[in-house]
């Protein structure tokens, strides 16, 4: 059933509906971002929503896994999961937190802040009430986690032993085995394809975790609001959180060496792994593309008809809804700073897995080679588009989106025209994208299971 | 359900509706509830923060009103609800919420099965007629059952069967429960998968899903006129028809210690504790049952394990010499069967599961003993109260609590009032009820013994089941 798209404009429709709360900015025609550079040399990003009286925080860095030294793949993360572990002492009337005192602040205060790490992001993540003596107290206890914090090395310790015990066990499950040989697969010596193991775990040191710290440079930091405050409040709020960061002039911030791209794949290779469990994991894909690329949006929508699209994509047709082989199956793009991995995924009964693989490359084969129909291509924008206002619906969701924004330096009206460059995708322009991007007979596979009949290639 | 996953687990402290704060009140626009002449409840809670909203279908039957034999179905049938009905071909169903613009999906526990979709606000009618066509004339083939009947098979084994931790709190829920329903995994046995037939959900069908039976909550860019004249233009022409009689199956009392062992290829133990615990309803919301006992529980589960550093965490998880590398505490507090509280860790390289089952068991005498202090108490209470506010972002989050509570025959603001009576819990009741549930004979120990892969040992073969 063709849909009147038009009568909806989620953009607009969403300011008129947060009007009342929105403190409106001349300027913007629809999600009003604020956005300045502190004299530091940190790009601020703000959306005002002051229905609720809370607040959410995001301040990424360029310090993600890709960063990691090889030898010590994993630190970027241990190093998230260790700056919550306590803080030195500040000043004289400021003890040092252990790991205990400060999760007790935090919870005394109804709030949270933590870090997290990404193949790119490093990220530190606020969320509080707005209420003024609160967000202040909560401010300066994250500017002393984020600047000063203790990497005790007993507690490193610890720590260490507990990760690689989890590490032990997250070895016997057969979607982590199957993850881990894929990755490799596509990304070869890249980063991307780097992850924590015994062997660099046990390279890990907290003086390691100090000098990723010390990389965190205000200069550095993307730091994105959305919440019950004013510019000039989130101004403030921001100067507080870098605070205790090395401080430097914006001149002297120096550049990061930059990263290898992925290289693409040269032959298709088959990995079948023998392991005992109730399902074989199925994984193929390659190196995909950038996020700065320009099919990025062609893509979006030309995924979303493969296998995104929750249960109408083409891949969950054929394989689980015409033939029942698979509780579930996906394909995405993961765009990055550098080519992400395609990613093919499904999982089925071992005896099962040679037919679901060959029915799942026939169909991305197909999909390269055809493109989408018309009427798949209406349907997917009909979705998305349609769907736009509950991408940003939450505070949450909209925090997610601006960093997006803020991360990839894309425009501000981004959210905006966001609707429109969608629809202006064209079945002829995904099918040559589709060809540009995917090379079905070059694609990496791993079948993780008991044994099954031989596969085939493509 | 049918893409995600059920979890019975605990994400269902942050309870409900807001805590009346002035600031809060211009947000929280009153929520409704009406009952049309079928005997089918609307609950609807505007927020026009954004021009969206969720409808969700809610029905008060899940695993824990099926019988041997057939374990499972309520989730087959969620999963044959978008195989058709007297209009829509299979598959049809998502293709026109996709259209909408819109995302969706279902789930299934032992209480309930629901149903919801995400829209732009002004394709509320859309999904509302969709919805209401599929209650009341859900079918399809017997062909798009012998499908469907593998894909829930193939979940199963993704969720259960390749989960070692899966299986053992299977095996433990089997053996904590005689009599209850609560003993049969929400996904069902693989035999009964194995043998279940067209008929078989289509009984369940027939048998549960009446309007009395249902509600439909709708959260967002919404008006209650517009939502009460759309829920009679669709659900109103229901016929209504009598629900069958429930029977209680009420759990026997345990007289002793349980306690079982499940061996799967993991490289950590685990170690779960399962003590049987008064329960809330209603009644006991009201202040009008004989004790607050649960309440307490909540409370007591909060101090042990509410926030990182809490007791158990601290006591167990840190430093070289550590027992466990996590410990937690869980109290069911509500349900329409029997409560648990639960308490479980996984034991340190070099430790024990006995070592941990008393580490884990002394922290509660700890409290019997010494008590709780006013710090610990006032930082779960502030956490809730927080919490309260933080839940305001998400509207498909409420309607979730709305929906939940209804099934659970709570009031509309069950939330508010709970967050209330947490509150009213004082260190001497949190000290009582750590005295009074936690001796051996309400007791069920299970303990997961690690089997380390075997090179040898050939692959499994797998379990060839019905398919056509």
């Amino acid at each position: 059933m063709p849909m009147n798209y038009t009568k909806l404009n989620p953009a607009k429709r969403w300011l008129v509906a947060a009007s009342l709360g929105l403190h409106a900015v001349s300027g913007w025609a629809g999600i009003p971002i604020e956005h300045w550079t502190q004299a530091s040399g940190a790009m601020v990003y703000l959306v005002q929503s002051p229905a609720i009286p809370m607040l959410d925080v995001q301040i990424d860095f360029d310090a993600g896994s890709r960063r990691d030294p090889p030898a010590r793949a994993g630190l970027a993360s241990t190093m998230a999961a260790m700056s919550a572990k306590g803080v030195l002492a500040g000043s004289a009337t400021e003890a040092a937190l252990d790991e205990n005192a400060l999760s007790e602040a935090w919870a005394d205060l109804g709030a949270s802040f933590g870090a997290s790490a990404g193949a790119d992001r490093l990220s530190f993540a606020l969320r509080s009430l707005s209420y003024p003596d609160l967000l202040t107290r909560a401010a300066q206890l994250a500017a002393r986690q984020l600047g000063q914090p203790a990497f005790a090395e007993a507690v490193w310790q610890s720590e260490r032993e507990r990760l690689k015990a989890s590490l032990r066990e997250a070895s016997t499950r057969p979607a982590t085995l199957a993850a881990r040989a894929f990755n490799r697969a596509v990304y070869g010596s890249h980063p991307y394809g780097q992850e924590l193991t015994e062997a660099t775990l046990a390279a890990i040191s907290v003086a390691d975790m100090h000098g990723l710290q010390r990389s965190l440079l205000p200069c550095r930091a993307r730091v994105t609001l959305v919440g019950a405050l004013n510019r000039e409040q989130a101004d403030a709020l921001v100067l507080t959180l870098l605070s205790r960061l090395p401080q430097q002039l914006t001149s002297d911030c120096p550049a990061l060496p930059s990263v290898a791209e992925v290289a693409p794949l040269r032959q298709p290779a088959e990995q079948r792994i023998d392991f005992d469990s109730a399902q074989a994991h199925v994984l193929f894909g390659q190196p995909g593309f950038a996020r700065d690329d320009p099919d990025f949006f062609t893509l979006l929508v030309g995924n979303y008809i493969l296998g995104g699209g929750g249960f109408v994509s083409r891949l969950t047709n054929e394989v689980r809804e015409k033939r029942g082989l698979t509780y579930g199956v996906y394909s995405y793009f993961s765009p990055g700073l550098h080519a992400g991995a395609f990613t093919v995924g499904l999982q089925t009964r071992p005896d099962q897995a040679a037919e679901a693989l060959k029915l799942s490359r026939d169909v991305v084969a197909s999909y390269v080679a055809q493109g989408p129909s018309e009427a798949e291509l209406r349907a997917a924008k009909d979705n998305l588009v349609g769907g736009f206002a509950l991408r940003i619906d939450t505070n949450r969701k909209l925090l997610d989106n601006v960093a997006n924004i803020a991360w990839n330096r894309l425009p501000l009206d981004y959210l905006d025209t966001w609707t429109e460059r969608l629809e202006q995708v064209s079945a002829a322009q995904v099918r040559a994208a589709l060809a540009r991007k995917l090379q079905p007979q070059t694609m990496v596979t791993v079948v993780l299971g008991a044994t099954a009949p031989a596969l085939s290639t493509p | 359900m049918k893409h995600l996953t059920m979890r019975l687990v605990p994400f269902c402290l942050t309870l409900s509706a807001m805590f009346a704060t002035g600031a809060l009140a211009q947000t929280a626009a009153v929520t409704n509830q009406f009952t049309l002449a079928n005997g089918l409840t609307v609950i609807v809670k505007p927020d026009r923060r954004a021009p969206t909203a969720v409808h969700m279908l809610w029905l008060r039957v899940g695993a824990m009103d099926e019988v041997d034999g057939t374990s499972g179905v309520a989730h087959v049938l969620e999963h044959m609800l978008f195989k058709g009905t007297a209009e829509l071909k299979p598959g049809e169903f998502s293709r026109q919420v996709a259209a909408l613009g819109g995302r969706e999906n279902a789930f299934t526990g032992k209480d309930y099965t629901g149903y919801y979709q995400q829209i732009p606000a002004a394709r509320l009618e859309d999904v509302m007629r969709l919805e209401a066509d599929r209650f009341a004339s859900n079918q399809w083939a017997d062909a798009e059952f012998a499908k469907e009947i593998e894909v829930v098979k193939e979940e199963r084994r993704l969720r259960t069967e390749d989960s070692p931790r899966a299986m053992m709190n299977e095996a433990l829920m089997a053996t904590v429960f005689v009599a209850s329903p609560y003993r049969r995994p929400i996904v069902g046995w693989m035999s009964d998968l194995d043998a279940m037939t067209p008929a078989d959900v289509r009984a369940f069908y027939q048998r549960w899903y009446a309007p009395a039976n249902a509600v439909v909550v709708v959260a967002g860019d919404v008006d209650l006129a517009q939502v009460r004249q759309l829920a009679e233009k669709y659900y109103g022409p229901i016929p209504a028809r009598a629900l069958p009689l429930r029977k209680p199956r009420d759990e026997p009392v345990q007289t002793g210690l349980r306690r079982i062992e499940h061996k799967g290829p993991a490289e950590q133990a685990q170690v779960a504790l399962a003590f049987k615990v008064p329960g809330l309803d209603a009644a006991g919301l009201a202040g009008k049952a004989g004790t607050d006992d649960a309440l307490a529980l909540t409370v007591l589960a909060a101090v042990l394990d509410g926030y990182s550093g809490a007791r158990l965490d601290r006591a167990m998880a840190q430093g070289a010499d550590r027992l466990a590398d996590n410990a937690w505490a869980y109290n069911g507090l509500w349900g329409r069967g029997p409560k648990l509280f639960s308490m479980g860790a996984t034991p340190a390289p070099g430790k024990t599961v006995e070592q941990v089952e008393a580490a884990l068991r002394a922290q509660v005498q700890r409290i019997a003993r010494d008590g709780v202090t006013e710090a610990e108490l006032a930082r779960v209470k502030t956490q809730w109260v927080a919490g309260e506010v933080y839940k305001l972002d998400s509207v498909f989050n409420q309607a979730r609590e709305l929906g939940n509570h209804w099934v659970l025959g709570l009031p509309l603001d069950a939330g508010e009032r709970l967050i209330e009576r947490l509150r009213g819990v004082t260190a001497q009741q949190v000290q009582a009820v750590a005295g009074r549930y936690f001796g051996d004979d309400q007791l069920t120990v299970a303990v997961l013994r690690p089997q380390p892969p075997d090179p040898n040992r050939r692959a499994r073969q797998p379990s060839v089941g019905l398919r056509h």
